[in-house]
């Protein structure tokens, strides 16, 4: 598997980071650097084998329904760049 | 999904088109609001109408570091909806990340189920009336986190965002593109919400945004292939989903017979307008590259778990309708009436209990829910209670008052309160059938009006006149049946 320039320019714009065009060659190499690498694991026969979700020997935890959270608006707000009145203020979006 | 088409064409819901008959397609993703007290991977409050980010925890607003641990109730809710929606409960589901950036999501991301929800098909039955029973099948449901709110209308170039609302638990209802009209549609969304509120696992409140529904449409010739679909999002009420779904059908009919070509797209529906509009422009076309949810383990249940909620799962409105009938022998339609609502049912049980089920079913329904509606009570706030609503039925069964005087008797206790027999007793209310009594009356009459006698001897519909009459002087507590009887006999009719 391997990507080329396009993806790699939809990737970043997906991921809302802003890639030069001079930029994307090299980026474009590394990817495929890194998914070659990855790809070494399709060496494995994996058949029969049921897919993993997480590592961990354990079942989910699960919590009661109780409120025990919450009630800190101002502390939410603290690392915003622009609030008022504990709203987080952001540059308009609308659909 | 493969799309099977369940249904047979029918002519009364076509469309007409300069080319020919349309059909429409309809499929629903209906979200509802989990009724919980804490959000689902968080334990702040899912309370309405809190002050800004009052009910948000670190975890809400996607801090560094923060891990979601789910909320055991909201996975009992979606069990018990699934069983409510005689559906398949998968006792090992997966959630995903379903990612995609806006201001009112701040972990980047969605956790929601993909492949492998917790609820598989499952069906609802509605009552199109003289149209008869119609199956919607569902093709799953899932849970999810709600986003945030933006605020657009606070200031002339920011948005304001409150994290109350994200977190919160929803179930994404999804039903198979089995709907072919807006009063389908319409019908599906509100047995939709009847069964969410027996089963307590959503208000259904879509005013409030407890219930929201995303409405496929798409076109197609009467019985063919199925068209191209547009998705309109985010409609909240049933009215608007009926305006959104017929303004969207008619705009792609006038495409297609103008040789155009739909757009698969996301749309938005204006209640100012009536109108729907394209939301998304095709270079955004949506990439949420879902992936298992990394800090969250399949969400596993055993058979002893799921047993133990069908076990304390209430009647839903299909089995009451159907016992109403059989138990009370009520129409179907009043049936429906009494089912729509839990409390209006029970209501209407306590009332019917040991009585006319009949007579009782027509007194709540037009006489109680006519004048609740009139002054917007619930029928939990009905200042008339089941014990005195029953209390007026036996007054009218047994032959105490007539019909008539039993609307006035229902306006005292409505305003006034009291007993309805012990208020008969007190006001002299009683219906007269002593034949006696009312024989002396119509004779004084037809002795003092000979000209109306003759007037009625010639033309039998004038009695009318004299029923009246009766009536007036017995200040309308004359048994009606008596008083005709003893006229006709003394008229000669």
């Amino acid at each position: 598997m391997s990507v080329d320039a396009d993806t790699v320019k939809r990737i970043g714009r997906l991921a809302r980071i802003k890639i030069e065009d001079g930029d994307v060659e090299k980026l474009n190499g590394e990817l495929n650097t890194i998914l070659e690498f990855v790809e070494q694991l399709s060496e494995v026969d994996v058949t029969g084998v049921e897919p993993m979700t997480s590592v961990a020997p354990m079942a989910l935890r699960r919590r009661e329904d109780k409120v025990t959270d919450g009630g800190y608006p101002e502390k939410i707000v603290a690392n915003s760049p622009l609030s008022e009145d504990n709203f987080f203020m952001v540059p308009k979006v609308v659909e | 999904m493969t799309l099977v088409d369940t249904r047979t064409p029918d002519p009364k819901k076509f469309i007409k088109g300069a080319t020919g008959d349309w059909e429409m397609v309809l499929g629903l993703e209906v979200h509802a609001q989990v009724t919980s007290e804490s959000k689902l991977f968080s334990s702040s409050s899912t309370e309405f109408g809190q002050p800004p980010n009052n009910n948000v925890s670190f975890v809400d607003a996607a801090m560094p570091g923060m891990l979601p641990v789910i909320n055991e109730e909201c996975v009992r809710q979606a069990v018990r909806t699934g069983l409510g929606l005689k559906a398949k409960i998968n006792k090992r589901s997966i959630f995903d990340r379903k990612n995609y950036f806006y201001p009112d999501q701040p972990p980047g991301y969605q956790i929601s189920q993909y492949l492998d929800p917790i609820v598989g098909e499952g069906k609802v039955l509605l009552d199109m009336g003289e149209d008869g029973e119609v199956e919607i099948g569902v093709e799953r449901l899932h849970l999810e986190t709600d986003a945030g709110k933006l605020m657009h209308d606070q200031h002339p170039n920011m948005s304001f965002v409150d994290l109350n609302r994200a977190g919160v638990a929803l179930m994404e209802i999804v039903s198979k593109p089995d709907l072919r009209s807006s009063d389908e549609a319409k019908a599906y969304i509100s047995k939709l919400r009847t069964i969410l509120r027996y089963l307590g696992t959503c208000d259904g409140n879509m005013e409030q945004g407890s219930m929201r529904a995303d409405i496929n449409v798409s076109v197609r010739r009467p019985g063919g292939e199925f068209g191209t679909r547009c998705e309109i999002k985010n409609v909240n009420s049933v009215r608007f989903a009926g305006q959104a779904i017929e303004y969207e059908a008619r705009r792609q009919i006038d495409i297609l017979e103008d040789g155009g070509e739909i757009d698969q797209e996301t749309r938005l529906f204006d209640p100012k307008t009536g109108e729907t509009r394209s939301m998304r422009s095709k270079e955004d076309a949506q990439d949420y590259r879902y992936f298992p949810e990394p800090d969250l383990l399949p969400l596993e249940f055993d058979d002893a778990f799921i047993e133990e909620l069908a076990k304390d799962l209430p009647e839903l409105p299909d089995e009451k309708r159907a016992r109403f009938i059989k138990e009370f022998g009520l129409t179907a339609y009043d049936a429906n009436v009494l089912v729509a609502d839990r409390d209006s049912a029970a209501f209407y049980e306590a009332v019917a209990e040991g009585r006319d089920g009949k007579l009782a079913a027509n007194w709540v329904i037009n006489e109680l829910f006519g004048r609740l509606n009139k002054e917007d009570l619930a029928v939990t706030a009905s200042p008339v209670s089941a014990e005195q609503l029953g209390g007026i039925v036996d007054l009218i069964s047994k032959g105490d008052i007539s019909g008539k005087i039993a609307k006035d008797l229902f306006e005292i206790v409505w305003t006034e309160g009291g007993d309805p027999a012990q208020l008969v007793e007190e006001r002299g209310m009683k219906q007269v059938t002593d034949t006696g009594a009312i024989e002396k009356i119509v004779d004084e009459i037809v002795a003092a009006n000979p000209d109306q006698v003759a007037k009625a001897q010639e033309n039998p519909k004038l009695m009318g006149w004299f029923v009246g009459q009766v009536m007036k002087a017995s200040q309308g507590k004359a048994n009606p049946q008596a008083v005709n009887k003893i006229l006709k006999d003394k008229l000669g009719l």
